[in-house]
């Protein structure tokens, strides 16, 4: 009987303890089909029958919605639709690539400092100081006025800038692990240090880095989009949903919709991407409700 | 909290110093010669060697660090090359359209986003919080210059009921001033409000389960001065933390602001100088902003001081 009650109550406690799955929600997937969506047609922008987004007709010049031009043709009289897919493969290289940049070494710096500890964090958070000390856009502007604009210069600033931020998320949870009893555990088997961070911490602060990551990528979008709103970020005559916005705010009077179709794809990506982050912040941080 | 005050001060010295080093190791290390940029197409290589050696550009790197750096603590920025302006009229000149800017925005987030995040913690869960929440996190999605040609559109181009660009100083016309003021401000407040009222609203939620609000309605408290008096005052803290972060946001958010609206303020300094290539004018403005930035930041670390005790006394 005993031996029975015992089992009894065992599957009560871990019917009790099994994590109910988070729903994640209709618009969740509606986010992940946009960006599949988008993801697509940048992957395919050159098979696609498409006009080409550097082409300039004098001639049609803002030209309606028609069956040769589906979204009409902007100022110089270029294919909208096309520049509009030449566009999100711009934001979505630029904002990609970058966060890398600040997940690889903000993550492993973040590591090492909440790991290592002494002077070599007080080194690593004092740097990042240094960093933080600027206006972000404003440290993006200077660096790019001084080395020139292109997309390699502006994928490698926009990941810099992310370095502090992916450092603080590495450092952060990997303070709260290494003192864990598996880290102690670990230690006590005489692991080395590269063996504890790579294998018992790592896989532990790879998930909310994960999270972060989508978020990075919203912010780089939008970071690159101000660029080359201002004219600064990507060299003519690339399309980039910035510059297209930036172009199209010339012609709000006369042909609102130029500024209107990158606006509401740049807005739709963006958000895609916040929710998703979002998400799946939500599901590795256990605190319910936390922003 | 005097000693407070004096540790955090000898902090910022190190990271000034760093600051000024960034800032010179970007206009000095990156590729693309001054003397390139000032002589433009009469740069022949003598020319060149000749203002070089005139603008000390020929001595080592260190030493030149070192002068730009001793003059920059005499108040010794720079002078325009092309305006024959020093750095630092340039900068006052325009410093009260951006404080002015940035004021107004944030005091409009504040009125937006504080009674909002008020009325949807008092009744969280319910429809109109889902509904406010849900818009916020859009709105969060909704960069600067989305909203500003969005505004632009609909009051300066449809409605016709403000202007889109231009500016008047408040000293000679101050209806003129703030009518030109209005969709810039009201552009960078819809990028504040989210932030403020998502973070002011899950603090609130869980100050109501306090027990002295439980105590405050059982004395027969009206529910207003509940949540605009007991309820909000905790929160300052939060208030300040949320200010204080958005700073940095809202300087990127100014530039962009002050080009889209045509107003001389800094960020407009900035953006004028890449494109004209007026380095010395871009090195010390970005200097200028990231030492006021710095500045900022410290005295929103003296405010949380002040409002509460356990930083000072490094508990928390």
């Amino acid at each position: 009987m005993a031996t029975l009650e015992l089992t009894i109550r065992e599957e009560d406690v871990t019917a009790a303890f099994v994590p109910r799955p988070r729903r994640l929600g209709v618009l969740f997937w509606i986010a992940i089909g946009w960006m599949a969506l988008v993801f697509a047609v940048a992957i395919l922008a050159d098979i696609l029958p498409l006009p080409s987004p550097t082409d300039m007709d004098m001639l049609e010049r803002r030209a309606p919605v028609s069956a040769e031009h589906w979204l009409g043709t902007d100022g110089l009289g270029r294919d909208e639709l096309a520049r509009l897919i030449h566009g999100a493969r711009i934001s979505l290289v630029v904002g990609l690539c970058a966060p890398m940049i600040g997940f690889v070494i903000g993550g492993a710096l973040g590591m090492l400092a909440g790991y290592v500890r002494g002077r070599f964090e007080t080194l690593v958070v004092g740097s990042m100081d240094v960093l933080l000390a600027f206006p972000p856009l404003i440290l993006a502007l200077a660096v790019t006025a001084f080395v020139g604009q292109s997309i390699l210069n502006l994928t490698f600033i926009l990941g810099v800038l992310g370095i502090p931020a992916f450092m603080r998320v590495a450092r952060a949870a990997t303070l709260t692990l290494a003192r864990r009893e598996f880290v102690i555990a670990a230690e006590a088997l005489g692991a080395t240090h590269a063996r504890i961070l790579l294998r018992e911490l790592l896989p532990n602060v790879l998930l909310p880095l994960v999270a972060f990551f989508l978020l990075g990528v919203a912010i780089t979008i939008v970071a690159e989009g101000a660029l080359s709103f201002l004219g600064l970020g990507v060299p003519p005559p690339i399309s980039s949903w910035g510059s297209m916005i930036g172009e199209g705010r010339e012609s709000l009077d006369v042909a609102p919709r130029l500024a209107f179709f990158p606006a509401f794809a740049f807005f739709l990506t963006v958000l895609s991407f916040n929710l998703v982050g979002d998400a799946l912040k939500a599901l590795t941080d256990p605190r319910q409700g936390a922003l | 909290m005097l000693g407070f005050v004096v540790r955090r001060l000898l902090y910022l010295i190190p990271v000034l110093l760093a600051v000024t080093l960034l800032t010179f190791l970007i206009a000095s290390l990156l590729p693309g010669d001054l003397a390139y940029v000032i002589l433009g197409d009469q740069a022949t290589p003598e020319n060149v060697a000749a203002l070089r050696h005139d603008m000390g550009l020929d001595q080592p790197i260190w030493w030149r660090y070192l002068s730009w750096l001793g003059h920059v603590l005499q108040g010794d920025f720079g002078r325009s090359f092309r305006t024959g302006q020093t750095v630092l009229q340039a900068v006052t000149e325009r410093l009260p359209v951006s404080i002015e800017l940035m004021l107004l925005a944030e005091i409009t987030g504040l009125v937006i986003g504080v009674p909002l995040a008020i009325v949807c913690a008092a009744k969280s869960g319910g429809a109109f919080d889902r509904f406010m929440t849900g818009t916020a996190f859009g709105m969060l999605s909704v960069p600067t210059f989305l909203s500003a040609i969005l505004l632009i559109y609909l009051f300066a181009v449809e409605l016709r009921l403000l202007p889109a660009t231009g500016y008047v100083p408040f000293s000679e016309d101050p209806v003129g001033n703030l009518r030109f003021l209005v969709l810039p401000a009201l552009t960078l407040a819809l990028a504040e409000w989210p932030g403020i009222m998502r973070v002011l609203r899950s603090d609130m939620i869980s100050t109501l389960q306090e027990d002295y609000i439980a105590l405050a309605k059982a004395k027969g408290l009206k529910a207003s001065r509940i949540l605009f008096v007991h309820a909000l005052k905790p929160s300052s803290l939060t208030l300040v933390t949320v200010t204080g972060i958005n700073i940095g946001r809202l300087i990127g958010g100014a530039l962009i602001v002050e080009t889209v609206f045509a107003l001389p303020g800094i960020g407009r300094l900035l953006v004028g100088a890449i494109y004209t290539r007026d380095l010395i004018i871009l090195q010390g403005a970005v200097l200028l902003v990231a030492v006021g930035f710095v500045m900022v930041n410290f005295i929103v670390d003296l405010l949380y001081a002040i409002l509460d005790p356990r930083i000072r006394h490094g508990h928390a």
